[in-house]
C-alpha cells in the first residue's frame, strides 16, 4: 500500500520535474515577449536525440549531453534570430504561430537528419531499481530530480540576484519601462530562448534513459508543459514548477489507481477544474495592483 | 541641446504627430502642455525611442538619434520618467533605483541610490519593499528617482502630477526646479496641469492634436487669454 504510493509519487515527480522545465522554458519567453513558444517541446527532443546520435557516434556521454544542451541552445538563438526578430513589432499571436511553424520545421528536420524510430540512452548510473520501503525506483530518477533542482536553483539566483536576472524580471513585469531605463529587450528575448533552449535540452538529456525520444516526443511535452505553466500561472516561475509537479503527480496517481489508458485524461480534467476556479492558475499575476 | 524637427508619428491611419518642431536649450525646463490625447506621451515615446518616428528628425546635442535605440539614447543622457509611473511591481524600491542605472558601475549605482534617497527619504525606509506596494506619490518619486539614476542630462517626465494631490504635486514640482538648480539637468516637462507645469517652466508649447498652437515663457502662456481660456479653465 504505501510501497504502492511511494512507487507513483516517485515517478509522478520524476515526470513532472520534466513538465516543470518546460513549462520553465515556456514561461521565460513569455515573460519577455508574451510569446509562447511551442517549439519548446522540440528543445527537449533535441536534447535527448543529439545526445542519443553522439554517443552512438563514439562521443562520451557527458560530453554527448554537454554537446546536446550547447547545440539547442544554439537552435534556440537561431530560432530567435532568424525567426522571432525579424518580426519584431508583429502581434504576439502571429509570433505564437511561428513558434508553432518553427515546432513544425525542427520536427521535420530531426526526421530527415536522424531518424524516425525510438532510441534510448543508458542510466547515468546503471538501470538496477533501488529498493526504498518496498518500492523500485530507477537510479535515473534521482538524476532527474537533482538535475531538475540544480536548474531551479541557478535559474532563481540568476533572477533573483544578479542585475541582469533583475532587468530580465523587469522586462517582465513593464517592458516599457525596461526600454525606458535602457534595458535592451530584444537581447533579454534573445537570453530567454538561449536559457528556454538550454533547460529544455538538460530535461531531454536526464529523462531520455526512462522514457525513450523520438523526433516527435516534443508535441506531447510541449502541452504538458503548457498545461502545467497555465495550472500554475501563465508568467510564474514558481507557478511552472509546481504546476509540472502536479501535473506529473495527477498521471502518475491517475495511471496507478483509475487506468493508465485515462491518465492524461486525468490530468486534464483535474487542471479544467482548477482553472475553472482559478482562471488565473494558482500563481498567477491576479491583475490587481495599487495605483 | 535637443532640436525636434517636423517629427510625426502614427498609429496605424491616426496621426498622433502631425510635425511637431521644438527646441529646448541647455539648463532650461521647458514645459509642454496640452489635454488629452493631443500628443504629448507620443512625443516623449518618440524622443526616447520606444515609439518609432514616422518622419522628421530629433537632434540631441547636434546629433541625429532620430533611428537611435532607446538603450543607446540613455547612455547619451536622455532619460524618462514615464506616464502613469510604471515602476517595476515586483522589485523592491532599491532594485527598481538599481535597474535605472542599469549600465553604470557598481560604485556609481550606491553613490546615485543614497543621492536618490537624500532626496526622496520616504523611499529609502522602504527600499526592501515591492515597489507595487508603494503609495502613487511615492511611485511617482521612484519613478522619477530611477530616471536620475542613469545621470541625465536631459530628463523627460511625462505627467509626473497625474493622480497626486496639490499639495503632492506642489512638492513634485519644487523637486524639478531644484534639480534643475542643483544638479543642471536639463528638463522636458510634459503636464495636464498647465499652471503647475508653467509656473515653474522657463518657456512653454502649447500642443493639441498632433500640432504646436502657441509657445512662448512659461509666464506669457500662463497670462494669454487664449491658453487660459483652453488649458487652465480661466
Amino acid at each position: 500500500m504505501v510501497a504502492e504510493l511511494l512507487q507513483f509519487l516517485v515517478s509522478g515527480l520524476t515526470v513532472g520535474a520534466v513538465y516543470a522545465l518546460v513549462a520553465l522554458g515556456f514561461t521565460l519567453i513569455y515573460n519577455a515577449s508574451d510569446v509562447v513558444n511551442f517549439a519548446q517541446g522540440e528543445f527537449v527532443m533535441l536534447g535527448g536525440m543529439v545526445t542519443v546520435f553522439a554517443t552512438a557516434a563514439g562521443v562520451p556521454l557527458p560530453l554527448a549531453a554537454f554537446l546536446a544542451v550547447l547545440a539547442t541552445v544554439a537552435v534556440g538563438l537561431l530560432l530567435h534570430r532568424l525567426a522571432i526578430e525579424p518580426a519584431r513589432g508583429a502581434s504576439a499571436v502571429t509570433l505564437i504561430i511561428i513558434t508553432i511553424g518553427a515546432s513544425i520545421f525542427l520536427r521535420g528536420v530531426a526526421q530527415v537528419a536522424f531518424d524516425k524510430r525510438f532510441h534510448q540512452l543508458p542510466g547515468f548510473s546503471g538501470s538496477d531499481p533501488i529498493p526504498l520501503l518496498g518500492a523500485a525506483i530507477l537510479p535515473q530518477s534521482f538524476w532527474v530530480l537533482g538535475g531538475a533542482v540544480l536548474i531551479f536553483l541557478g535559474l532563481w539566483l540568476f533572477l533573483e540576484r544578479t542585475l541582469a536576472g533583475k532587468a530580465v524580471r523587469a522586462t517582465a513585469a513593464n517592458r516599457l519601462a525596461a526600454r525606458l531605463v535602457g534595458v535592451d529587450t530584444a537581447k533579454v528575448l534573445a537570453l530567454s530562448f538561449g536559457v528556454s533552449a538550454g533547460i529544455g535540452a538538460a530535461a531531454g538529456v536526464l529523462v531520455t534513459p526512462i522514457t525513450l525520444t523520438s523526433y516527435d516526443v516534443g508535441t506531447l511535452l510541449a502541452l504538458k508543459g503548457f498545461a502545467a505553466a497555465m495550472l500554475g500561472g501563465m508568467g510564474s516561475p514558481l507557478g511552472a514548477v509546481v504546476g509540472g509537479l502536479m501535473v506529473g503527480l495527477l498521471e502518475a496517481l491517475g495511471a496507478g489507481y483509475v487506468s493508465s489508458a485515462y491518465k492524461d485524461a486525468v490530468a486534464f480534467l483535474v487542471i479544467v477544474a482548477v482553472l475553472f476556479a482559478l482562471p488565473q492558475g494558482l500563481f498567477g499575476r491576479s491583475g490587481v495592483e495599487r495605483v | 541641446m535637443l532640436e525636434v524637427q517636423a517629427l510625426e508619428s502614427a498609429y496605424g491611419r491616426i496621426r498622433a504627430l502631425k510635425g511637431v518642431s521644438l527646441h529646448v536649450r541647455s539648463g532650461e525646463i521647458v514645459a509642454l502642455v496640452g489635454g488629452n490625447g493631443a500628443g504629448k506621451t507620443t512625443l516623449l515615446r518618440c524622443l526616447s525611442g520606444v515609439r518609432p518616428a514616422g518622419a522628421g528628425r530629433v537632434l540631441f546635442e547636434g546629433a541625429d538619434i532620430t533611428r537611435w535605440t532607446p538603450h543607446r539614447r540613455v547612455a547619451a543622457g536622455i532619460a524618462q520618467s514615464p506616464e502613469g509611473r510604471q515602476v517595476f511591481s515586483p522589485l523592491s524600491v532599491e532594485d527598481n533605483l538599481r535597474l535605472g542605472a542599469w549600465r553604470r558601475g557598481r560604485a556609481e549605482t550606491a553613490c546615485g541610490i543614497e543621492k536618490v534617497f537624500a532626496m526622496f527619504p520616504v523611499l529609502a525606509e522602504k527600499r526592501a519593499l515591492p515597489a507595487g506596494g508603494l503609495s502613487g506619490g511615492q511611485q511617482q518619486m521612484l519613478a522619477i528617482g530611477r530616471a536620475l539614476m542613469s545621470r541625465p542630462r536631459l530628463l523627460l517626465l511625462d505627467e509626473p502630477s497625474t493622480g497626486l494631490a496639490p499639495l503632492l504635486v506642489d512638492r513634485i514640482m519644487e523637486t524639478v526646479a531644484a534639480l534643475r538648480r542643483d544638479a543642471g539637468v536639463t528638463v522636458l516637462l510634459v503636464e495636464q496641469n498647465a499652471v503647475a507645469a508653467l509656473s515653474i517652466a522657463d518657456r512653454g508649447y502649447v500642443i493639441e492634436t498632433g500640432r504646436i498652437g502657441q509657445f512662448g515663457t512659461g509666464a506669457e502662456l500662463l497670462h494669454d487669454p487664449a491658453v487660459r481660456k483652453a488649458y487652465l479653465g480661466l
